[in-house]
């Protein structure tokens, strides 16, 4: 049996007094697509971000691709892309100046020829040239999508991926997520819209105050919330 | 080297988009020495006798206002840990944002010496080795005023912790860059300028060897 894409092992992490994530263990299988679901405050974008090292876990260890998240931090950033909440943007330079400083950190072909069919299909081309300053909240999650476009990695983090956009944009969102799983990647999506992705995704994981609820398929996952939606997470203080 | 190259384009690129804040720093600066001037009164002896040290103090006054809003958009929207998640060296992201402070603070020296000529009748015909003073003590400046910029952009009082923080670690470099130059116009019978550029030289090979180092342990997560 293949050894899983991503193996975490009672991953904690805690945030001055308070516990966003608490005990979380997961083995999610290569090639699969996951949803990652629950409610504010339980602990789906720290999991991502944690997984992305953006920040480091307090408690427990994970590997990615067999490289452990803090020893190998350089291995995994090699292997992990992410779509997070922050747009990861200069606000004073243009769509394509931000995605040339990128391509230049990527040390891949960052000529504007390039770079512009990317900015085509996240629907910037005709902006490109503007200030990200001047861009709405959908149009700086569109120039993420684009970054993350840039290159193809075993593993691709959605965080609340359809966040802000439009329609056109929910269905960028949905064949961005086709197409990983068609090539192969295993994609995690943190997402309140169990009902749009629960159909789209291998299995799906429940965090209720930053534990781990449930696990299993998507449909299940999604029935659970729907059964119980007004149930408040516990906080995790001490 | 591709990486500080990429750095160093990403650091030209924002400072162009951002050049009227270095015309508001100029102008802090000119009007620091304005200020200063009147301090001392119109004894031009004493005039040309400080001139040197509040030519520094004009330029360490301005250099906490580039320093600590050198990293504004890098935080802005998380901007830099994007960079650190596309397996960005934090050393290259170091010295390129470094390089870009020194480069800004030594044309702000530069721009300032015909301000101190015309306030404190106070110049040197050895522009040359002025130019190096300039160059080596805003050098001093900018490499810890970098670091320690990016300690504190995260905190509320990032304007008041930055000076408190830099202030006490450049004070050697602050007293050779005064020394120097203060030699330079006015006349150095020992040969002890030499001296103060050697111990310039030296404070420079340490904060850029050491902040470069200590770079990524500030930025990364902890």
């Amino acid at each position: 049996m293949a050894s899983p894409m991503i193996e975490a092992r009672g991953i904690s992490r805690r945030f001055g007094r308070r516990w966003a994530l608490v005990d979380v263990t997961l083995s999610i299988p290569r090639g699969s697509t996951t949803l990652i679901a629950g409610r504010n405050g339980s602990g789906k974008s720290t999991l991502l971000r944690v997984l992305a090292t953006a920040i480091r876990p307090t408690l427990g260890s994970a590997t990615i691709q067999g490289h452990d998240l803090v020893a190998a931090q350089q291995d995994v950033r090699g292997s992990v892309n992410l779509l997070g909440h922050a747009p990861y943007s200069y606000d004073p330079l243009s769509a394509l100046q931000n995605l040339q400083i990128a391509a230049r950190f990527l040390e891949i072909e960052s000529n504007e020829a390039v770079l512009r069919p990317l900015l085509a299909r996240v629907g910037l081309e005709g902006r490109r040239h503007d200030p990200v300053s001047s861009f709405s909240a959908g149009m700086r999650k569109r120039l993420s999508i684009a970054r993350v476009l840039l290159r193809t990695l075993p593993v691709t983090l959605l965080d609340e991926p359809y966040a802000n956009l439009d329609a056109a944009g929910f269905t960028l969102i949905d064949d961005l997520i086709r197409d990983l799983h068609q090539s192969g990647s295993t994609v995690l999506v943190a997402s309140h819209m169990v009902d749009r992705v629960a159909p789209i995704c291998d299995s799906a994981v429940l965090l209720e105050g930053g534990r781990v609820a449930s696990i299993g398929t998507g449909s299940a996952v999604s029935e659970r919330i729907s059964s119980n939606p007004d149930k408040t997470p516990p906080r995790n203080e001490q | 080297m591709n990486q500080l190259l990429a750095a160093l384009w990403k650091e030209g690129l924002l400072q162009w988009n951002l050049r009227s804040r270095f015309f508001a720093v100029a102008v802090f600066g000119t009007t620091s020495l304005l200020l200063f001037s009147f301090a001392i009164g119109p004894s031009a002896h004493a005039l040309r006798q400080y001139s040197a040290g509040f030519l520094w103090l004009a330029l360490l006054l301005s250099s906490t206002l580039t320093l600590s809003e050198s990293f504004h958009a890098e935080t802005e929207h998380r901007a830099l840990e994007g960079l650190l998640l596309l397996q960005a060296s934090p050393r290259a992201l170091f010295y390129g944002k470094a390089i870009a402070n020194w480069l800004q603070l030594a044309i702000l020296g530069m721009m300032l010496v015909p301000i101190m000529v015309v306030l404190y009748d106070a110049g040197t015909t050895d522009l040359f080795r002025l130019a190096g003073i300039i160059l080596l003590g805003s050098a001093g400046l900018s490499a810890p005023g970098t670091l320690y910029a990016a300690m504190v952009t995260q905190a509320r009082a990032q304007q008041t912790l930055l000076p408190l923080l830099l202030f006490p670690l450049v004070v050697p470099v602050l007293l050779a860059s005064v020394k120097a130059t203060s030699l330079l116009i006015l006349g150095d019978p020992m040969g002890q300028t030499p001296s103060w550029i050697g111990l310039l030289l030296c404070f420079n090979a340490i904060y850029w060897s050491l902040c470069g180092l200590l770079f990524g342990r500030v930025v990364e997560d902890s």
